[in-house]
């Protein structure tokens, strides 16, 4: 896996070059959400009897930055090498479609951890949200990430345009991240608007991650995991079926 | 030809096919020939012809629809990775990733192969190909022409037995093509096989020792170049002048500006044009008769090939 390591450095390298745009702009966008939904919602809003609001708002920021970067990371990466014609120099090297898959999406998985510990050092000086259990953390961290790094990579193989990934990003991948119980906790919502929900794989990733911080949740986290687990290994087996069939990039 | 070796073909095309949009366009059509390893092989025709299609299957970046395409052996599509590690492409748009300097665009290149710790060779490439003062400058601050010989560094820097150059000296200056050509052709000296696609016709005809020509995806020649050169129309009459041409001796004329080429088989095909020339009393200046040039066979056999 030689190879295999040098285009996951690469793909790193790629984002870290330009880290001022990759990763501190995500924190800044993150920590104004914060100021501005916890200043205004802070005293009106109730999730857990025990969490403030602005505490509760964290971990969702930190999940939200940390899919939506992961997202972008990969997706970004392939559309330009598209366009710009240099994902040549990678389709005439002996690397496998696994090869390619462990690469993109594990660098993806670094800028979305990369930002989301970005967010979380700078929001948690704000409300500190306790830690209950690491592991949650870790397992809906990197999971998520890898999901998200994963779509990236179907969306960038799919999109041949900047528009047409622009309109992925911002019709499915927005809505369904703002949606997924970041400022509010689902169960505040109607009972229609609940179900809804709960067919959001992304509210399981939230969800999740949020029970790490406070031992609480919507639902069980077992169940959450389980949810993300299975929707990666889908991803990740669409993916691979069109990196096998070099699904617009070999013609 | 009988082959030279008897190793196995270090580049084997058996009967390629490619269409496209379900058949309707039809880019190859049953392309078969071997080259052998160690030979400098030129592949020529004109565009839309279907070179740079079976460059694209043979690297990988396309699928032939049918046929098969071997590089030292190695199917390019059950064994795709020894294929490609047997294989350099310079790829004919001038692409480069912006982020990356020369050397680290040298040094991620070869890390994709597997080869680490590769300095020593790309050095000896940066040296070779003029860029030993570039290593370090961004790829974006570089000139067209430096660009290109970062795509001929990159497609060295893993020592492929087998390089291929898909029109590498398109739009590039005097001083490049020649340093691309003597190195280029040094490796070959050391054993390596080269396929070049040119536009260029007095490059094949200097470097190739074997040459290939392809019209609507089709081989319509191949064979030695001196064999080529031979078989055709041998004698070039080249002259100037204002005059309108006779019918049956324009449509076989190449014409630049005043200049007018017509090419002969003998010395009565030759005797018989300037007849006619002098006949309709077309005025002659600066006549000269020599040798016909690749470009010459060329347009003939272009000309004579039905698509």
């Amino acid at each position: 896996m030689n190879g295999a390591s040098t285009l996951f450095k690469k793909e790193v390298l790629r984002f870290w070059k330009v880290s001022f745009q990759t990763v501190a702009a995500p924190v800044l966008t993150a920590v104004m959400y914060l100021l501005v939904f916890g200043h205004t919602l802070e005293d009106h809003v109730k999730v857990y009897d025990t969490v403030g609001y602005t505490q509760f708002l964290i971990p969702g920021l930190v999940m939200m930055s940390v899919l939506q970067n992961a997202f972008a990371n990969s997706s970004s990466s392939l559309i330009q090498s598209k366009i710009t014609g240099n994902l040549v120099f990678l389709l005439l090297t002996p690397l496998s479609p696994l090869a390619w898959f462990v690469a993109y999406v594990g660098a993806a998985v670094v800028r979305g951890l990369a930002v989301g510990v970005g967010v979380l050092l700078v929001t948690a000086w704000f409300a500190p949200p306790g830690l209950d259990n690491l592991l949650w953390v870790l397992a809906f961290t990197v999971l998520g990430a890898g999901l998200m790094g994963t779509l990236g990579l179907i969306a960038g193989l799919w999109a041949e345009k900047f528009d047409q990934l622009a309109a992925f990003q911002n019709f499915i991948i927005m809505p369904m991240t703002f949606l997924s119980g970041v400022f509010y906790s689902v169960q505040s919502l109607p009972g229609f608007w609940q179900g809804i929900s709960h067919l959001n794989p992304f509210f399981y990733m939230i969800d999740g991650f949020r029970r790490g911080f406070f031992g609480v949740s919507d639902v069980s986290p077992w169940l959450s995991l389980g949810v993300v687990s299975v929707s990666f290994v889908v991803v990740s087996g669409v993916a691979l079926a069109l990196l096998r069939r070099g699904y617009k990039i070999r013609h | 030809m009988p082959s030279p070796t008897s190793s196995p073909p270090a580049i084997s095309f058996q009967n390629v096919k490619k269409t496209y949009r379900g058949g309707q366009v039809r880019a190859l059509d049953g392309v078969s020939f071997d080259i052998h390893c160690g030979e400098f092989f030129g592949l020529l025709g004109p565009n839309g012809a279907g070179k740079t299609t079976l460059i694209s299957v043979l690297a990988g970046l396309a699928r032939a629809t049918e046929g098969r395409v071997r590089v030292m052996g190695h199917d390019v599509v059950d064994d795709y990775a020894a294929a490609r590690k047997a294989l350099g492409v310079v790829p004919q748009e001038l692409v480069f990733d912006p982020f990356f300097s020369v050397r680290e665009t040298l040094r991620i290149q070869s890390g994709y192969f597997g080869v680490q710790n590769n300095d020593a060779w790309i050095d000896e490439l940066l040296e070779n190909l003029g860029l030993a003062d570039k290593a370090h400058a961004n790829m974006r601050q570089l000139s067209g022409g430096m660009k290109r010989r970062v795509l001929v560094a990159q497609a060295l820097v893993h020592r492929p037995p087998v390089i291929v150059l898909d029109e590498p000296t398109a739009g590039v200056d005097v001083e490049l093509r020649q340093t691309l050509w003597q190195f280029i052709a040094r490796l070959n000296k050391q054993g390596h096989t080269v396929l070049l696609t040119t536009h260029y016709l007095e490059e094949a005809e200097a470097l190739c020792q074997r040459i290939a020509m392809l019209k609507a995806g089709r081989i319509v020649a191949l064979d030695r170049t001196s064999q080529l050169l031979a078989g055709t129309a041998s004698t070039m009459l080249r002259f100037k002048t204002d005059a309108a041409l006779p019918p049956d001796i324009a449509e076989r004329a190449r014409v630049t500006g005043r200049i007018v080429q017509v090419t002969a088989h003998d010395a009565a095909e030759v005797e018989a044009t300037l007849a006619g020339l002098r006949k309709v009393g077309v005025p002659v200046e600066d006549l000269e008769i020599g040798r016909a040039d690749l470009e010459d066979v060329f347009l003939e056999i272009m000309n004579g090939a039905s698509a």
